[in-house]
């Protein structure tokens, strides 16, 4: 938060919240397994992004999957789903 | 300085006379469920989507809870919105009534006002909407159809104001005013467009401290009312007090304004008065009621009794200053209230009365009368009677039983 009210004259008519990456929390630090995408084995099929439960696949114009770090929970579902195998999980390094 | 326009009569009842109210300025969006009595609203509003009258985007909910929500969101874009309810609606809509007023949204309101079930029972009380007094909504009173329908255009341009931004509830009394035909002016839609204003939306600052409106906006986008814990909630609910505040003086001055238009004026806008100055015996009510009660102070006046009557017009917010004025020098009030408080000692109206005047020394004696619970018929004989216990009260310097009942069983 950029602006903390001191007083209520500084507060808005009610909550407000604006989007930004993160602002109620980056979720893509849940992870254990990291996605990670073989561009090389890919067929711009889509299923991984149809199947993401989290929109964290962005299908960029050529079809082909962008993974969302930021947001991505590492849950597994892209991998598996993949017909060709061009998703694999890898484990998080531990810092 | 008057400027009063051209107005045309019609014949309308109450509600027909909300919907024409309704349909005058420019309103973007009505969300809204049929119930008796307020129904007559509803599908005469919908008959002027029908037939192209208006530009309103007619929403046909599934429930009451769903059209204030379908209303608060409509709002919040910055869109002109209006709803009707009554009794059972508005019970349903009570979740939906605090959100709205927390997120500040000038939705505009007609209630039908009618008794709470169980037993069933469609007539008119006023429980439906004393029952949500601390919604943080703005509840306005009319007397007649004229008013409901002065109310209406009104209750737009008190809630747009930036100094309020609340929600605004009229109450009509079902059938008594919903259903009967009275003759009612109306002015031009021209003249109410003009009135009214356009709507105007303030501005708040983002995160990046750019300046945008406060409304949801795919080009700049916000979230509305998400969260606040015990950090900041309280505050927030201050500001809708302090909103409320600003609603007192916003009210008297649409009331000038609108008599400069109309020729029209109700009182202070908060309260009126009808032979109170010089009264000894006073009735203090709000809503139909009214108007059985002047007709009872002009005949107690010609047998030269000092009576008179008070009117609350705006009940939230309730004009505190206004009432000590106005009581402070007769010696008995009767508060009538038109619904019951169970186990709180009388109606929310004589509460609040009895506790504007209790920093006055001396202070008028004032009792409660309960009158009129499911439609039952309040007649000036009661009423007369009502003013006789008063200055029996005097007399006697006896105040006797504080919560009274009017027309009921015993």
């Amino acid at each position: 938060m950029s602006r903390v009210p001191k007083t209520r004259k500084e507060m808005p008519l009610t909550p407000l919240s604006f989007p930004t990456v993160g602002s109620m929390g980056k979720t893509g630090t849940w992870r254990t397994f990291r996605p990670e995408v073989d561009y090389s084995k890919c067929t711009r099929c889509t299923l991984c992004w149809i199947y993401c439960p989290d929109a964290a696949i962005i299908r960029q114009a050529d079809d082909s999957p962008k993974i969302d770090y930021d947001y991505c929970k590492g849950c597994g579902i892209c991998a598996n789903e993949c017909p060709v195998k061009a998703i694999t999980m890898c484990r998080e390094e531990e810092e | 300085m008057k400027t009063v326009v051209k107005q045309e009569m019609l014949a309308l009842n109450g509600d027909e006379a909300v919907a024409y109210a309704a349909k005058q300025p420019d309103v973007d969006v009505v969300a809204a469920y049929p119930v008796t009595p307020q129904t007559i609203i509803v599908e005469k509003f919908s008959e002027y989507v029908a037939n192209g009258e208006v530009e309103t985007e007619f929403v046909c909910t599934e429930s009451e809870h769903s059209a204030m929500t379908a209303c608060l969101t409509a709002s919040v874009t910055g869109a002109r919105t209006f709803t009707a309810t009554s009794a059972p609606g508005l019970a349903l809509m009570h979740e939906m009534l605090f959100v709205t007023s927390g997120c500040r949204a000038p939705v505009v309101m007609a209630v039908a006002n009618r008794a709470l079930s169980a037993p069933l029972n469609i007539h008119c009380d006023h429980s439906d909407t004393m029952a949500e007094r601390d919604s943080g909504w703005i509840q306005l009173y009319a007397e007649n159809a004229q008013e409901a329908y002065d109310l209406i255009i009104q209750g737009f341009k008190i809630a747009e104001s930036q100094e309020v931004l609340l929600p605004v509830m009229v109450g009509l009394d079902g059938f008594t005013l919903t259903h009967t035909l009275e003759n009612v002016q109306v002015l031009s839609d021209e003249v109410v467009r003009k009135f009214v204003g356009s709507h105007q939306i303030p501005k708040v600052v983002t995160h990046e401290g750019k300046i945008v409106p406060f409304k949801l906006d795919p080009d700049n986008p916000m979230s509305m009312g998400p969260i606040a814990l015990p950090n900041y909630y309280f505050e927030f609910k201050r500001q809708q007090e302090e909103a409320m505040r600003n609603a007192l003086k916003r009210i008297s001055q649409v009331n000038e304004e609108f008599e400069v238009i109309s020729g029209r004026r109700y009182g202070n806008g908060l309260l009126e008065l009808y032979q109170v100055e010089d009264a000894d015996v006073a009735i203090v009510c709000l809503g139909s009621t009214t108007g059985t009660v002047r007709t009872v102070v002009d005949e107690l006046r010609e047998e030269g009794v000092k009576a008179g009557v008070l009117k609350i017009r705006a009940f939230r917010p309730l004009p505190v200053e206004g009432i000590v004025e106005a009581l402070k020098k007769v010696k008995a009030v009767a508060v009538m209230d038109r619904s019951m408080s169970f186990g709180g000692g009388g109606g929310a109206v004589f509460h609040e009365v009895r506790h504007a005047l209790y920093d006055l020394t001396p202070h008028p004696n004032v009792v409660n009368y309960i009158y009129g619970l499911g439609g039952r018929d309040t007649s000036p004989t009661q009423i007369r009677q009502i003013f006789e216990d008063l200055q029996r009260m005097i007399q006697a310097k006896r105040v006797g039983e504080l919560v009274r009942y009017v027309g009921l069983r015993g």
